[in-house]
């Protein structure tokens, strides 16, 4: 059994298409592996019943040589993508109940592709998170612990949004785990659980079917073992949907043929930029030297490292927290009580809407409803809203002028390695702080990605991140394949299955 | 030459007032489908039966542009002679209500698709006012809120939901309830010509809020209140009538007017509040982050401008230049597109001005009485051409030309028919009239008398016994001719 689930997806694949397992086994041995780990609170809904009948359906068209990109391949799906039939909820109460009558563009690509669906899996509530703790099904727990120190015997959290992904990914309890991210929600808890993760271009997975959060930045994109299944699983959720206006009608390059090529020939020439701007305050020793580890990782492959500056990073947070809820308070406006999902009736239309939303949504909901609604209100309008703007475009300047002269660019992932379960809820602005390396990439809407890099002095992953351009997902998977091959990371939480 | 209107007046207790009116019609585009979903935009339908997923606001749901509508609004800015705008933008308005399913309502604040524009209206003495366009915008309809369907629950109706709308703002140019009717009424023709909205106001296609205030002519403007959805001209008027005498009086009596949003009661014929200032939605507008900014390129204007059919204005033009029509009537032919064919139709061949005379007054009077429409209208363009021509050639004369029309009317046959039918050719052999004017002379000697002693005014009657004797088919201008040669000749 704990060879079927140490495969990468694309080792799977291939045992699959050998006939050495049958995706039946193969579905079987995730649906134990969940019912082992059900205590880390990952899945928020299981389908087993689904999953074998789907398992039954790709080992026939792998009988006729039918099958597809991920044929058979086993997966758990986060809350925020709408599954037909399945209840989908964005881990809140206010929508508890609804069942979408259609499918995400993004799971219907996977399930097209054979793809075997596991059940939905806990978030942050409407992605709205670091930790995982703001999900209306309680906190998931990080398969990893911590081996010494202060954290250690605390339970701590996988990152967040995507927090239960990454968990039932560490913990083995689903073997691909398509995310969101909207400010870092896919590379934070990739980070934090020895995952990869990437966030690609935005416009590159469509948006249509995925409960919205902040519309101008939201993207969906793969967390996996490595970077291979990235490549592979990215390759699967990427299409241009003429139903998502902000979709990209671009090609997406070859990225298992770009994975090759890097593994083969190295990266020579490559010019990689160390933003100076990414030094900060209270950054922990051992990230810093990662840091300088994966730069010397590059240059090994034959990349030419060059530090580089990118002036505006300090106010991308503050204009990340001003722009993200604006567009959130809007979007979460169709939770009214009126159509679906919750309802807690009221003397009037407003007092409805007052208890069905006082009910429904959580505390960082509602923090993050109240922010976009001030910064939109006349009067505040151009102090905060308009010129998060003006700072966005500042800061895709800046990418356009350091790309005009790296391919990519590398940094940490994460200002630390995963904390304890309760430890900054208290505090939303340090938790806030959790997103300072990756939200630049989601407000300039170019891609990044995460790879597991090394564990901390108390045995935690950590992760470093590449950006690159616009559409350039193949530098990230090249970037990515030399620096997982250089850090050789096969390290296993303690909590995961067997 | 036209005259420019003058300001009209309204006289208060304590002087003049001089009105001011803006108006913002939402014209609802046609178009098979929604503005920002593929359902049907249709009028009639059972409830909630032309509602997508996008309508409804589902969560994930995105909206994407309908081209079409887009290309329609651009057709009616160039309609307005307004100025295009290649790059626009669509922003959300927030706010709760329970038949506005996301929330917010998609529409154009800042970057509307079209600009600056006007368009002319001509009132009933001739004269005309060019009113300013401000800008138009394309948004999504709101659905239908029904609080009369159970006691104590309101029911949703989402077909409107997303259906696309043209808000069309003008500038406060209007200066009496008249010209603001007299400035929906062309839009509507225009629009109606254009094609881009059926102009139904009874179906709300076309919908008005009117922003109205008083001021000393000449003087600052006063604060305005906004009067919202009036679906008839009649309403429109009424309404205006109504907010002019409320806040004049309310002036004069030493108060001030209120910022405010108004509802106007059909019952009454009255307005009320129905949100003050205070209580102003705060719509938080900003760009929607679903939608790119809209871009429309110089050659799919002009592509549209190309195809653009003849508008009310150059048909006005043209009708005035070369067949001499006078300003009202060719404005009341051309103000809908079908009335000018009919007129095209019916004066081709004949007296241009004569042909619009009958239209104007017989036709559309006979019309207006018996309920009918052009469309059913019984007497064909070719009809009623043929009955101008019996006037013109002086087979019949004009009175008999009305009996004939009745007929016409009543029982849609041919003119020639009836006038030989009938026998109502006109009488124009001399002789015979000369002994008609005989006999009425001998029977009325004695005011034959006293015509020639000075009485002049009697010629009328001795015409009149003429026409009369005559069965009215006498040539009225032989008769007048041959009278008066004898009355004043002997």
């Amino acid at each position: 059994m704990s060879d079927i689930l140490s495969m990468t997806a694309v080792a799977a694949r291939q045992a699959l298409d050998n006939k050495t397992i049958s995706a039946v086994e193969l579905t079987e041995a995730y649906i134990k592996a969940a019912d082992d780990t059900a205590d880390n609170n990952a899945y928020v809904l299981r389908t087993s019943d689904k999953a074998m009948e789907m398992a039954k359906a790709s080992d026939k068209r792998l009988a006729k040589g039918e099958a597809g990109l991920l044929e058979g391949i086993p997966i758990g799906i986060k809350d925020m993508f709408c599954t037909q039939g399945v209840e989908t909820t964005a881990s809140s109460a206010i929508l508890k109940g609804f069942v979408p009558p259609y499918e995400s563009t993004v799971t219907e690509n996977l399930w097209q592709d054979g793809a075997v669906m596991l059940g939905k899996i806990n978030c942050d509530e409407f992605a709205m998170g670091s930790a995982n703790e703001t999900s209306a099904f309680g906190a998931v727990t990080n398969p990893w612990t911590a081996s010494e120190g202060p954290l250690q015997g605390k339970a701590l959290t996988p990152g967040g949004s995507s927090g239960g992904s990454a968990a039932a990914m560490a913990a083995r309890s689903t073997l691909l785990a398509p995310g969101t991210d909207t400010g870092g929600s896919i590379r934070q808890p990739a980070a934090f659980c020895g995952l990869v993760g990437m966030k690609p271009t935005y416009g590159r997975c469509s948006r249509r079917g995925i409960v919205a959060f902040a519309s101008s930045l939201d993207q969906a994109g793969p967390i996996t073992r490595d970077v291979a299944d990235c490549a592979l699983m990215m390759t699967s959720m990427a299409s241009y949907d003429s139903g998502d206006s902000t979709s990209i009608d671009a090609p997406l390059p070859d990225l298992m043929d770009a994975f090759a090529t890097a593994k083969n020939a190295g990266i020579k020439g490559m010019r990689i930029g160390i933003p100076d701007e990414y030094t900060v305050d209270g950054m922990p020793d051992q990230i810093a030297s990662l840091w300088e580890t994966g730069r010397k990782w590059l240059e090994d492959a034959g990349a030419v490292c060059v530090p580089v500056s990118l002036p505006h990073t300090q106010y991308a947070l503050p204009a990340y927290y001003i722009i993200a809820p604006a567009e959130a308070s809007s979007n979460l406006a169709r939770y009214d009580g009126v159509r679906y999902g919750l309802r807690v009736d009221g003397a009037s239309l407003d007092d409805m809407y007052a208890k069905t939303r006082g009910a429904g949504f959580g505390d960082e909901v509602k923090r993050r409803i109240l922010i976009g609604t001030y910064v939109l209100s006349a009067g505040y309008y151009d102090a905060y809203y308009i010129k998060a703007q003006k700072i966005r475009r500042l800061i895709q300047n800046d990418f356009t002028n350091v790309f005009a002269d790296v391919d990519a660019l590398l940094t940490p992932s994460t200002p630390s390695s995963a904390f304890a379960l309760g430890d900054e809820s208290k505090d939303p602005l340090s938790m806030f702080l959790n997103d300072v390396f990756t939200v630049p990439a989601n407000l300039a809407g170019i891609p990044a990605i995460s790879v597991p890099a090394g564990l901390s002095s108390d045995g935690l992953p950590l992760g470093l991140q590449l950006i690159a351009p616009s559409l350039r997902e193949d530098t990230l998977i090249k970037g990515a394949a030399i620096l997982e091959s250089a850090a050789g990371f096969d390290h296993v939480a303690s909590g995961a299955a067997s | 030459m036209t005259d420019i209107a003058t300001s009209p007046l309204v006289e208060g207790r304590t002087g003049q007032w001089e009105v001011v009116i803006g108006l913002e019609v939402h014209a609802q585009v046609s178009s098979q489908a929604k503005l920002f979903s593929g359902s049907s935009a249709t009028f009639g339908a059972g409830p909630n039966e032309h509602v997508s997923l996008v309508d409804a606001a589902m969560p994930g749901m995105l909206p994407v542009i309908n081209r079409f509508c887009v290309e329609q609004a651009v057709k009616t800015g160039l309609g307005l002679n307004a100025e295009i705008n290649l790059f626009s933008v669509f922003d959300r308005k927030n706010y709760f209500y329970a038949d506005l399913p996301q929330g917010y309502q998609i529409s154009q604040f800042k970057d509307p698709i079209v600009g600056e524009g006007s368009l002319r209206i001509v009132m009933a003495d001739g004269s005309t006012r060019d009113i300013g366009i401000e800008r138009l915008h394309l948004e999504q309809d709101a659905g239908k809120s029904m609080h009369d369907q159970h006691p104590t629950k309101s029911y949703i109706d989402l077909n409107r939901t997303g259906v696309a709308l043209m808000e069309i703002v003008s500038r406060p140019d209007m200066r009496s309830a008249a010209e603001a009717a007299a400035y929906v009424r062309k839009l509507r023709s225009i629009l109606r010509y254009l094609g881009t909205c059926d102009g139904n106001m009874e179906e709300g296609s076309l919908r008005a809020d009117v922003n109205v205030s008083v001021r000393r002519p000449g003087g600052p403007l006063g604060t305005r209140t906004e009067t919202k959805n009036l679906n008839s001209l009649r309403f429109i008027q009424a309404a205006i009538d109504y907010e002019v005498a409320r806040q004049i009086e309310i002036i004069e009596d030493g108060g001030a007017i209120d910022q405010e949003t108004r509802l106007f009661d059909t019952a009454t014929g009255t307005t009320r509040t129905m949100r003050s200032k205070e209580d102003a939605h705060d719509y938080r507008y900003f760009p929607d982050p679903d939608l790119l900014p809209m871009i429309v390129t110089q050659d799919e204007v002009d592509a549209l401008a190309s195809a653009l059919p003849e508008l009310p204005d150059d048909i006005r033009d043209r009708l005035m230049g070369e067949y001499g029509l006078s300003t009202y009537d060719a404005s009341v032919i051309t103000e809908e597109r079908d009335t000018a064919r009919y007129y095209e139709a019916a004066s081709d061949g004949r007296d241009r001005k004569l042909v619009a005379n009958w239209m104007t007054v017989e036709l559309f009077g006979a019309l207006n009485k018996s309920g009918k429409s052009l469309e059913n209208c019984p007497i064909s363009p070719e009809k009623l051409g043929e009955l101008v021509g019996l006037i013109s050639d002086g087979t019949i004369s004009g009175r008999i030309a009305k009996d004939v029309f009745a007929d016409m009317f009543e029982t849609g046959k041919g003119a020639a028919a009836i006038v030989d039918e009938k026998g109502l050719k006109q009488v124009s052999d001399g002789g015979a009239i000369e002994a008609l004017i005989d006999q009425v002379l001998a029977a009325n000697q004695d005011k034959v008398e006293a015509y020639r002693g000075g009485k002049d005014k009697l010629f009328g009657f001795f015409v009149g016994q003429v026409m009369k004797q005559s069965g009215g088919q006498a040539n009225p201008g032989m008769v007048n001719q041959i009278l008066r040669s004898k009355l004043d000749g002997a």
